[in-house]
């Protein structure tokens, strides 16, 4: 059984960088093929600054942290038996290329589901931009399979 | 949709709709790299197998971010709130994902008019995958 005493514990913060290549990248993996997405020059014209972050990447730039695997170590999660089970966003900004963002995580709770058979890990992560001003805040449940 | 654009629609009224896929083992190769997911869970047949899956299976925020494009094709991205997604069943390779979404309630909220969608992936059988709810702010 995964320890309940850790709900609360605060995971590595990071600092990351957006970078335009990525993210264009991430529009051809997931088929999006709308310009402002991958076109530094449509974005513009759609008066964004530079390509803008879309809405589950912030989810992808939180696995920039130098120890993406903090939480599974500090819990003893061995990483084939997870599976994701929520994900959420909530949007306070939009985020561009070229901007440096700080992810703050930490476990919100613990729980577990048919007699211990699925676990249950909750991450809230706090991301804010220039000037601390919040920029969005995730929530991920983590599901871990045992037997 | 009633009126000329997202702002005007009303609960009812439903997004349009598109089918990704189908998923290929290509397709996870190049999510993961982009994604920076790095389970080898969902590109290395060897390593799924030794953790007792038959195969390997899409990543569920390639089937979310198919869920957030229905929205953003719709929608300016910055009218968006919040946008949240429950993965209820696995992804297999060669599986479709049929991305939909519908308006539910139309509200006020911290001072501006909201709409809330509900938003579903399902498989070429229609099998659901996820569901989803997103809040978009309608100027």
């Amino acid at each position: 059984m995964l320890d309940t005493r850790h709900i609360g514990a605060e995971l590595p913060a990071f600092t990351t960088m957006v970078e335009a290549g990525r993210l264009r990248f991430f529009a051809r993996a997931t088929g999006q093929d709308d310009p402002i997405y991958a076109d530094e020059a449509a974005a513009r014209a759609a008066g964004h600054p530079a390509l803008p972050v879309p809405p589950t990447f912030f989810f992808c730039l939180e696995m920039d942290s130098p120890r993406p695997a903090a939480m599974r170590e500090l819990l003893g999660i061995d990483i084939g038996r997870v599976l994701h089970g929520e994900q959420g966003f909530t949007y306070h900004a939009m985020a561009h290329a070229g901007d440096v963002l700080r992810f703050e995580p930490r476990i919100t709770d613990i729980y577990a589901k048919k007699g211990g058979a699925l676990e249950f890990v909750v991450r809230e992560t706090r991301v804010t931009g220039a000037a601390g001003k919040l920029v969005a805040e995730l929530r991920a449940v983590t599901v871990v399979r045992n037997g | 949709m009633s009126g000329n654009g997202y702002q005007d629609a009303r609960a009812g009224d439903a997004l349009p709709g598109f089918t990704a896929g189908p998923i290929s083992r290509h397709a996870l190769a190049l999510y993961c790299g982009a994604s920076g997911d790095h389970n080898p869970i969902h590109v290395d047949l060897d390593f799924a197998r030794s953790a007792g899956m038959d195969d390997v299976f899409a990543h569920g925020m390639l089937s979310a971010a198919y869920l957030a494009r229905l929205l953003t094709n719709w929608a300016p991205q910055s009218a968006l709130r919040e946008f949240a997604v429950r993965f209820v069943a696995i992804t297999h390779v060669g599986d479709e994902v049929r991305c939909s979404g519908q308006v539910v309630e139309r509200f006020q909220a911290q001072g501006e008019t909201r709409l809330r969608v509900e938003l579903n992936a399902r498989s070429q059988t229609g099998e659901l995958r996820l569901s989803g709810v997103a809040v978009l702010a309608a100027p």
